[in-house]
């Protein structure tokens, strides 16, 4: 055993170097989504409720179809960042490395069908 | 090499020794809205793809979207997407250190307080 303080064992270590990444990534998102947000909730919001071919011929013209398209990448990623830090808040252990890859998954998924089905309907 | 001892010394006073305060009550708001807001975002997932699917299943899946249910969950969504969009354009706002004094807030008890606790209160 080796008699040294905890800040002798990482003194010269240095930083990790990514302390700042997500920091980051949460502000270049909410500013994407700043503008995104308010387009989106007002275009789907007008369609919500209204028969099914409008609604197809609604999101199949390019500006709607593209931003609920940047919506779901941006959002998704977004929430992902955001729910990562709350479980490491409150989770902790393996448990909180179970939740954390599993909300990553659903990210990903949820953000994968939405843009499955935006395509689908706009091509 | 990097063993980890726990700690055997007081831990700094957290969240439940303090007395809300408007800035604590609007930051735990951002993150109850924001991770709040999945519920929202996968029925709207979900709406596209019965959009993408058939007429029938979109009626089906409108349909329960717009219920009373699917109404509470909705405008709840809303009012989150919202709560959560404004007090981010705070927070943009503040990374900047612009705006941490109180101006017109200071008629605000909690945030002439805080901001006598912090110093900011000259140069509001």
């Amino acid at each position: 055993m080796r008699y040294l303080t905890d800040r002798k064992r990482v003194d010269g270590l240095g930083s990790a170097k990514t302390g700042t990444a997500h920091f980051w990534a949460m502000k270049t998102s909410s500013v994407a989504l700043l503008l995104l947000i308010p387009l989106f909730v007002f275009m789907f919001g007008a369609m919500l409720g209204k028969p099914h071919d409008q609604v197809v011929a609604f999101f199949s013209r390019p500006l709607p179809a593209i931003v609920v398209a940047l919506t779901l990448i941006v959002g998704f990623e977004h929430f992902k960042s955001g729910v990562h830090v709350l479980i490491e808040d409150y989770v902790h252990g393996m448990a909180q490395k179970i939740w954390i890859i599993a909300m990553t998954c659903l990210s990903y998924a949820a953000m994968a069908v939405g843009l499955f089905a935006i395509a689908k309907i706009a091509l | 090499m990097a063993e980890t001892k726990k700690p055997a010394r007081p831990l700094s006073p957290h969240l439940t020794i303090y007395r809300p305060q408007l800035t604590s009550i609007s930051s735990i708001l951002t993150r109850i809205t924001g991770n709040a807001l999945l519920v929202g975002a996968l029925l709207v997932v979900w709406w596209f793809v019965a959009a993408a699917t058939s007429p029938e299943y979109f009626a089906f899946a409108d349909a329960v979207i717009t219920s009373w249910l699917g109404d509470l969950i909705m405008f709840g969504s809303l009012w989150a997407v919202w709560y959560h969009t404004l007090a981010g354009v705070r927070h943009l706002i503040w990374d900047n250190a612009i705006g941490l004094g109180c101006g017109l807030w200071l008629v605000w008890p909690d945030c002439g307080q805080r901001a006598h606790h912090l110093g900011f209160v000259k140069g509001n």
